[in-house]
């Protein structure tokens, strides 16, 4: 019986919107910090969750597309252009990017389209740092303005945090309605049997191009509110290490599952804020963290919810195999 | 006119030569068998024909449009649906949603196809042919969790979804209990009488001779024989390739 599963789900949603607009008012400061970018994060990984976690491809340049809803945003701003602006212009042409990116994965599988990706990122690191007179080279851009409509304006760290979570709110809406429709079917298709997939109807080439564009929409999306959220942005935040570490939320999140963005950017934007206590261990404790969930957890910490789930079901009727839809 | 033609097709893996020059038409309505030793290249064609292979020489035409060397969904959307002799699901979705993919296609340009248009259209028909198949009880399973019989099952109604002229079945009773090859017959014979086209690729003979009433021999890639299943029976290039002299 799924409908017990989508009251579940509703009341989980329900639960976590509460707890996004009651929590920031009893934080302080830099916690609130952590919460925003731990949405802005959400929103990147729910991208990359959809190339690669629905589609099955794999992408190691997030953090490049990542960067060009940043640099949109803060170089546009500098010329008093409208945030809003600014923002559909970088997701606009991450979204272009994500398109060129795409081809190669026509051609590509596997290792051979993550070293593509890989090289774009480094590709787009090294523009970022050299061509000094658009992107300020290695010391960026400073002073990132943050949205202001007329008198009312986004500048405080609390408006801002709402101002994140209603786009938030909007990424989630759309990715939903994407991978129920039938894009969503037809990514899911191709990523678990690509020949099968073409061979009842569903092109290639469209939906390899589509998995990588609106991934990487996404991650501009997510980059236009990163910069204004730290007020200044370096190609340093746009290296390979930062889209290793998108790949390692939605792994450890569960690949393909649509919860899993949200707990995977928790855990790993978090997890280090709470270890940092424990002085220099503290990148230890977390790696061999991360090393063990994934041997014990391959997939994802949605998993153990389904083995949680599975087993308060099989009490009832120990026959239903839980089909999780995504 | 013949509903699917096929001219001197041909096809190369590197020097092996896996067909060579083979032609032969479907005639709408018809139910052709395909047979031949193993590695006499009947995958091969079939391959050639949907789009997974790309041929190395010849033509096919469908409906006299020469769709030689077109991809998979191309040929697909056309009205040319398989089967596959290893099955070929998407094991982590859903039986219903397995359906589903194989429908979604035939319908709306790719931007159309984030609306929910078809939706219901489209899961009422899928039902009524999991219902057909005997398997809609377990159609919020997924597909890897289905017996090797109902995988084949599966397997024939997706290629059923898109209402194809065409199927083309890729030994549909290979390692399917014998109740089940029973079953199987009398959906493709009631099928063929609505009015699909058939071709199947099958080893048991019985099963091909109650079937199909024109079978066409294959045998180390090159047409050797055509003929009514009596003829067949009786052709001594047959009984050579077979059994060898």
């Amino acid at each position: 019986m799924p409908l017990g599963r989508w009251a579940l789900r509703g009341l989980a949603l329900a639960a976590a919107l509460a707890l996004c607009v009651v929590l920031p008012s009893t934080l302080d400061q830099y916690k609130l910090y952590v919460m925003s970018l731990t949405l802005v994060y959400a929103i990147l990984a729910i991208g990359l969750n959809l190339t690669l976690g629905y589609a099955g491809q794999i992408s190691l340049c997030h953090a490049a597309f990542m960067a060009f809803g940043s640099y949109a945003v803060a170089i546009l701003g500098q010329h008093g252009v409208p945030f809003e602006i600014g923002l559909v212009i970088g997701v606009t042409l991450a979204f272009g990017w994500g398109l060129v990116l795409g081809f190669p994965a026509l051609k590509v599988k596997h290792h051979y389209l993550a070293m593509v990706t890989l090289g774009f990122n480094i590709i787009v690191f090294l523009v970022l740092r050299n061509w000094e007179s658009l992107t300020g080279g290695s010391f960026g851009i400073s002073n990132v303005a943050r949205p202001a409509w007329g008198s009312l304006s986004f500048k405080s760290d609390r408006a801002y945090y709402f101002y994140i979570l209603a786009w938030a709110a909007v990424v989630v809406a759309s990715a939903y309605w994407i991978l129920t429709s039938r894009w969503g079917r037809a990514f899911r298709a191709i990523r678990e049997n690509e020949m099968r997939a073409e061979v009842v109807g569903v092109s290639l080439m469209n939906y390899k191009l589509m998995a990588f564009a609106v991934g990487a929409a996404y991650a501009g999306m997510g980059g236009a509110l990163f910069a204004p959220l730290l007020g200044y942005i370096d190609p340093g935040a746009y290296t390979l290490d930062r889209s290793i570490q998108f790949l390692m939320m939605v792994v450890l999140g569960g690949l393909g599952r649509f919860e899993g963005p949200f707990i995977g950017a928790l855990v790993v934007t978090v997890l280090p804020e709470v270890l940092r206590g424990s002085e220099g261990l503290y990148l230890i404790i977390y790696a061999l963290a991360v090393i063990l969930m994934m041997l014990f957890m391959p997939k994802g910490l949605v998993g153990l919810w389904d083995l949680a789930w599975r087993s308060s079901r099989s009490v009832i009727s120990p026959s239903t195999s839980s089909a999780s839809p995504r | 006119m013949a509903l699917l033609e096929i001219r001197n097709l041909t096809k190369h893996f590197f020097r092996l030569s896996a067909l060579s020059r083979v032609s032969l038409s479907v005639e709408p309505g018809e139910l052709l068998g395909l047979i031949g030793p193993n590695g006499s290249g009947k995958t091969t064609l079939f391959n050639c024909v949907t789009g997974v292979l790309r041929p190395s020489d010849g033509q096919v035409f469908f409906r006299g449009e020469d769709i030689t060397g077109r991809n998979a969904d191309a040929v697909y959307q056309r009205g040319i649906a398989r089967t596959f002799q290893l099955i070929q699901l998407f094991p982590e979705m859903t039986v219903l949603e397995n359906m589903l993919v194989s429908a979604q296609e035939k319908k709306g340009r790719l931007f159309a196809r984030l609306l929910r248009r078809e939706e219901v259209e489209e899961t009422t028909r899928a039902l009524a042919l999991l219902e057909f198949l005997g398997i809609a009880g377990l159609k919020d399973g997924l597909a890897s969790n289905l017996s090797y019989g109902q995988q084949k099952l599966l397997d024939f109604g997706m290629a059923l979804m898109s209402e194809p002229q065409v199927i083309l079945l890729d030994e549909p009773m290979a390692g399917v209990n014998p109740a089940m090859i029973k079953n199987l017959i009398g959906h493709i014979l009631e099928l063929n009488a609505r009015g699909y086209t058939f071709v199947v690729i099958e080893h048991n003979m019985e099963v091909v001779m109650s079937l199909c009433r024109r079978i066409v021999v294959l045998s180390q890639g090159e047409r050797i024989a055509e003929g009514t299943p009596a003829e067949i029976a009786d052709n001594p290039l047959v009984l050579d390739a077979y059994f060898g002299r």
